[in-house]
């Protein structure tokens, strides 16, 4: 499974979506599709962490880097190659 | 009461010559020591939780607990053959609480050992000292509220809700909505204080500062016409959690700043917390501020960071000390989910 999949894959089982049977693009805005608490924000840092032996910094954790799959896979990527 | 040693939230009881004289496997006519049970009803009236961790048949030893009309007093027993430490490890797992609130009371020097090496935060305590729990500092917290005498009841309506989850057979979206969850939001009212100067003291993952008030400030802050003390409660189909959330804003001429926001643990997986600080943000739009957090990292509150950044909050500034200056420019607001009703009072 390539990062891209795995990070589908986690969304599609953790976040609380707003429409049950709705699929979603690599671009969707996950936080208009469904509901971003804590926990899965915490969830979601914290197996990217581990998934991908990468550590997310204070500075990392914005909006931007998260509010999509395409937008999380750049974020992961860049840190990848440092 | 020093400040390096926090208030227990739950004793952890050996059963074999701690609870009861005799060992139960090898005759079952063992007796409730003299004033045990007192000494259980009154910690659990406190809001003090209880567990168990022994060495022995499940059954048989639930079975005896409820010949003595105890067994409801017991969180998440650990009966069985493993290490006690792992028992421990277990019910702190379970209770979500930090393991230096944990008292554990055991006969044997042995277990006391092995458990304090695996988990050198757990206060251990020699069976013969039973009676004397009532009367240690550490036992005793400073106020007793509504929420505290009910805590015990709220933990099995928990144990409750996760079966019904776990049984549930649909979407985790449709097991929310099935809770018919009510989330209400009002200003604190003079009987909230005692429990929202509990939760200051208390809470310590969802905690945004880990600042304590007393009464008197919070009294302070309710009255006065700078500031919003607002206080939050859930309730669904098993009944109420409680007010389970504080904020505190100071009302500024050109911005709120919310000097204090903290959720108890015990409804992390609501959500409700998200929409709490939604709606102090959709106020402060409302009122045409923007909004200012302070922030202090700890090592239990990351994931109330994480929620703070995800809420679209940027660092201003910081010092040396790991206080933070946080900022909202109010342009993203989640709306509050669709499997919730939110009531503003």
């Amino acid at each position: 499974m390539d990062t891209k999949e795995k990070i589908r894959k986690f969304i599609k089982i953790n976040l609380v979506v707003f429409e049950d049977e709705a699929d979603f693009t690599d671009s969707d805005n996950i936080f208009a599709m469904g509901f971003v608490n804590s926990l899965f924000a915490m969830k979601l840092v914290t197996y990217i962490e581990q998934e991908f032996n990468i550590q997310v910094g204070n500075n990392d954790l914005e909006i931007s880097n998260f509010s999509s799959v395409d937008r999380i896979v750049e974020y992961i990527q860049k840190k990848l190659q440092g | 009461m020093s400040d390096t040693e926090k208030e227990i939230k739950c004793v952890v009881w050996d059963l074999d010559h701690t609870i009861w004289d005799g060992i139960l496997l090898e005759s079952d006519d063992v007796k409730l020591k003299p004033g045990i049970r007192e000494v259980i009803k009154a910690l659990d009236s406190r809001g003090i939780l209880h567990s168990i961790a022994s060495r022995n048949e499940f059954d048989f030893a639930m079975g005896k607990l409820k010949e003595f009309g105890l067994h409801e007093y017991f969180l998440y027993p650990e009966i069985n053959w493993n290490p006690k430490s792992s028992a421990l490890a277990n019910i702190q797992k379970n209770l979500n609480i930090g393991m230096d609130t944990i008292l554990f009371i055991d006969d044997q020097p042995f277990e006391r050992e092995e458990v304090k090496t695996a988990h050198p935060d757990v206060t251990c305590l020699d069976a013969v000292e039973y009676i004397s729990l009532p009367s240690m500092p550490r036992l005793n917290p400073r106020f007793i509220t509504e929420d505290s005498v009910r805590r015990r009841m709220m933990y099995l309506d928990d144990i409750k809700r996760k079966t019904e989850e776990d049984e549930f057979q649909g979407t985790p979206e449709a097991f929310l909505a099935s809770l018919n969850m009510e989330f209400i939001i009002h200003g604190a009212w003079e009987e909230d204080l005692k429990r929202a100067e509990e939760l200051t003291v208390r809470t310590n993952q969802l905690n945004a500062t880990g600042r304590t008030y007393d009464y008197d400030e919070l009294n302070a802050f309710r009255l006065s016409e700078k500031h919003k003390l607002l206080v939050c409660e859930l309730i669904d189909n098993y009944g109420s959690y409680g007010k389970i959330g504080l904020a505190l804003v100071e009302i500024k001429d050109d911005c709120w700043h919310l000097m204090l926001m903290l959720m108890s643990c015990r409804v992390i997986s609501r959500g409700v917390g998200t929409v709490f600080m939604s709606y102090i943000m959709q106020e402060a739009k409302k009122a045409g501020k923007k909004l200012l957090a302070d922030f202090k990292t700890t090592k239990k509150n990351r994931q109330m960071y994480i929620s703070y950044k995800f809420a679209n909050f940027k660092e201003v500034s910081s010092d040396n000390d790991g206080n933070i200056l946080l900022e909202n420019d109010l342009s993203i607001i989640q709306p509050f989910p669709p499997y919730l009703k939110v009531t503003i009072l």
